[in-house]
């Protein structure tokens, strides 16, 4: 079986890689980009530690077929701090203890970013439905939440 | 194991695809399919996808309204003119589920998933498919009964008659707050006419193998104001015709013991 050539946007940088029919985007992303940042959990869309950003909007790359990311740009974990400087939300969560084991971690900061991106002053209802996919078993969310807060108050602060 | 993939920008392509071969599944927002192969479901040889901007599109202007099978939820919250589907949208998966998962893949949806088309189904929606054998409209009630047997047809969108959002009501019991699976799923239209419901629509997810019609509920509410009494009644109606199954959020028993509880909350507009 031929192989399907695919080209697309990583953290901002061209990638041409070559898939397998069926393929997802998380075995791409860490297998044949060698981005290990997002998370194979579940592969079921229940854990939400592979969660990724496709034009801006929060996804399951486990669940999501390769090839339709063709021309589309997808954001990890790896790509949100700049240089050595971390992202805002990744201080947050450093700050406040919000990573425990740190397997749920990359997965509950793009789904923070994306809150974030669109709403820079969530509320503490926002940040819980903001993470309603993500699930973690160590921290019980509390510090994962007040960290997302933290980082938005921040925002603003620095702004 | 590879499989085949096939794309098409036209629907009617996807459809002749998906009906000439058996084992061939149709890719929407991978939720359920994705899921499958990740699960390792070799049955599954071939992939068809179809790109058809026809079967992204929301039309809420005319008398009916009418919502492409590709739509996802994050699209339905999106839309202010459907502000009365967006209880069921929410209430489905988190941001990502929603950003991906489609109402179309919705109808194939396995308990306890498929809350989309319980809302769908108390809205007297139509599905329309596209076969072997040319396309068609059929009620969804029809559809979800014949649901194993649809693989070979391509649904294109559902449509359903423009209602007044306050006579459509909606409830999702999760145990997990605030997202969980469906333990059971509850949604009513109820069009009042001089008092009285004309047209009562009442539908339950999670208390049989597809979503269902409640019609026992639906005649105890019949011609009736919406007071104490008749709310009674359709509460002791709730399990009439049901067939609900054990899972790992609730036992069949539990379904029965609740489902008139969470109906009378619905119908008298409770929290």
């Amino acid at each position: 079986m031929s192989k399907i050539p695919l080209q697309f946007r990583h953290n901002g940088r061209e990638v041409a890689i070559f898939v397998d029919g069926g393929t997802n985007l998380l075995v791409a992303l860490r297998e044949l980009i060698g981005d290990m940042t997002p998370k194979f959990g579940c592969g079921q869309g229940g854990c939400g530690a592979c969660s990724v950003l496709i034009d801006g909007a929060l996804h399951l790359s486990c669940l999501t077929l390769a090839e339709t990311v063709a021309g589309r740009s997808v954001e990890t974990l790896d790509g949100i701090k700049q240089g050595p400087q971390l992202h805002p939300l990744q201080r947050a969560f450093m700050e406040n203890f919000a990573a425990q084991c740190g397997y749920c971690t990359p997965g509950m900061l793009m789904a923070a970013k994306a809150l974030l991106d669109r709403n820079p002053q969530p509320s503490r209802a926002e940040v819980v439905e903001a993470i309603s996919g993500n699930i973690c078993r160590c921290t019980g969310y509390e510090p994962i939440i007040n960290a997302v807060l933290a980082a938005a108050s921040g925002g603003r602060a620095s702004a | 194991m590879p499989v085949i993939v096939k794309s098409f920008t036209n629907a009617g392509e996807a459809a002749a695809a998906l009906s000439s071969e058996r084992e061939a599944r149709y890719l929407g927002g991978g939720t359920l399919v994705m899921r499958a192969l990740n699960e390792g479901d070799i049955s599954i040889s071939t992939i068809v996808r179809a790109t058809d901007a026809a079967m992204t599109r929301i039309d809420a202007t005319g008398s009916r309204v009418t919502i492409g099978a590709s739509v996802t939820f994050a699209r339905i919250l999106a839309e202010r003119d459907l502000a009365f589907l967006h209880a069921p949208a929410r209430s489905i998966g988190g941001p990502a589920v929603r950003n991906m998962g489609t109402v179309g893949g919705n109808l194939f949806a396995p308990i306890p998933y498929g809350d989309f088309t319980v809302a769908l189904l108390a809205l007297d929606a139509t599905v329309a498919i596209q076969g072997s054998f040319g396309g068609r409209d059929m009620p969804l009630d029809e559809f979800l009964q014949a649901r194993e047997r649809q693989g070979g047809a391509l649904v294109l969108s559902v449509s359903f008659p423009r209602i007044a959002g306050e006579s459509f009501r909606y409830r999702k019991v999760a145990r997990i707050q605030p997202k969980g699976g469906s333990v059971i799923t509850l949604a009513a239209h109820l069009p009042v006419s001089s008092g009285r419901i004309a047209g009562a629509r009442v539908a339950l997810g999670s208390m049989a193998p597809v979503p269902t019609r409640a019609r026992a509920v639906e005649r105890a509410l019949e011609g009736r104001a919406l007071d104490a009494a008749t709310i009674a009644a359709a509460a002791a109606a709730a399990t009439e015709g049901t067939s609900p199954g054990d899972n790992a959020l609730a036992s069949a028993w539990y379904r029965r013991e609740i489902v008139g509880v969470h109906l009378r909350r619905l119908l008298s507009g409770q929290e």
